[in-house]
């Protein structure tokens, strides 16, 4: 099971800096611990976190063993003419999860 | 002679620490406090912020379990047009059909068998987590208010016996910890009270979220007790127990706990 939650403003005055949130469930399993049997916990990490919008990219960010299970992140964007964000985590194996938020300026 | 008034030292001093059979065993109304209390600032911002804590993640997922369809069956959403407001603070509760004590998880389980004719979910899998988590966030903010009668009295005791009673190489009962020590430090953390109000709660240890079965089986591991297995008929009556000496509590679900 994969859940996202975004928080985005659906509504901003142009030039506005707005707060965007994004919150997606991942185990993050760092590789580093070992089960009950002394095994390795195989590593299942989400490695690269981008957002875009309308084709720019407003915030990208590697991610490594140390980031916590359900990884939320809060960024700053400024706005200046109606569009889409579109948010996309990408995993070790390549797969991937992606959501978009519409946001009107006026 | 010497080792005999040593002997007597010794029995002075076991005698000194026999437990008072009258301690108190339940906690004083006015001292009644949600694990909330007991959080860092920082754990308390993350369970206030309906964004930011995680356990809205079960939350949504449930909402979603709720409103569809699955196969054949009407969704629970068809029948409970109230979306169940309110009716998780009623839990654990005496079932007629079943004439026994269920928890929310049984009486999921159970409306899934015989109203909606689907397989009953196993504890702790991700659906059933879900749907509590959800149906228990419907009531949050309602004081827990569960029945105390003749027929769920037998339930209550059991559950109270079983808290009261030292388990485990640790030879501790639950409320030697949560009824006498509480606010006292045990290593890093503060010891709570050992409500049930936040459940199911997303644990920082877990990294997800839990039902109560699923801490009480830890509380029972840390005192090196055999735990009971999920869904166990006297974990069931330790929720019945644990919900009555919280009564006055708002339900918090889903709590963030450590």
């Amino acid at each position: 099971m994969s859940g996202i939650r975004l928080a985005v403003p659906q509504t901003a005055t142009p030039g506005e800096i707005i707060e965007i949130k994004a919150l997606i469930r991942h185990e993050m399993e760092s590789g580093f611990r070992r089960g009950s049997r002394g095994e390795v916990i195989a590593r299942d990490i989400i490695t690269r976190f981008e957002c875009t919008f309308e084709g720019d990219t407003v915030f990208a960010s590697d991610f490594h063993p140390a980031i916590a299970a359900n990884p939320l992140l809060t960024f700053y964007a400024k706005v200046s003419k109606s569009g889409t964000f579109t948010f996309q985590w990408t995993d070790q194996t390549g797969q991937v999860w992606s959501d978009t938020a519409a946001i009107t300026v006026a | 002679m010497e080792r005999l008034l040593c002997a007597a030292v010794l029995l002075v001093a076991a005698c000194e620490r026999v437990p008072d059979p009258q301690a108190k065993t339940d906690l004083a109304s006015e001292d009644i406090r949600s694990g909330y209390h007991f959080l860092t600032p920082d754990t308390q911002r993350l369970q206030d912020d309906a964004f930011e804590n995680p356990g809205y993640l079960w939350v949504d997922r449930g909402a979603a379990l709720f409103e569809t369809n699955q196969k054949d069956a009407p969704s629970c959403g068809s029948c409970h047009e109230n979306k169940l407001t309110g009716a998780a603070a009623r839990y654990p509760a005496f079932a007629d059909v079943s004439g026994t004590l269920i928890n929310l998880e049984g009486r999921i389980n159970q409306c899934r068998e015989t109203q909606q004719g689907l397989p009953s979910l196993p504890y702790e899998s991700d659906d059933l987590l879900a749907l509590t988590t959800y149906v228990a966030n419907q009531s949050k903010g309602v004081p827990v208010s569960v029945e105390i009668s003749e027929r769920t009295q037998p339930f209550l005791e059991a559950g109270r016996t079983y808290f009261l009673t030292r388990r485990g190489q640790f030879n501790l009962s639950c409320q030697q910890c949560h009824t006498e020590n509480w606010g006292k430090q045990l290593r890093g953390d503060m010891i709570s009270q050992g409500h049930s109000n936040g459940f199911p709660a997303y644990r920082l240890e877990w990294q997800s979220v839990g039902s109560s079965h699923r801490r009480l089986r830890d509380c029972d591991t840390g005192v090196r007790a055999e735990p009971l297995p999920f869904g166990d008929p006297i974990y069931v009556a330790v929720e019945l127990y644990l919900a009555a000496r919280g009564e006055e509590l708002e339900i918090e679900s889903p709590a963030v706990r450590r």
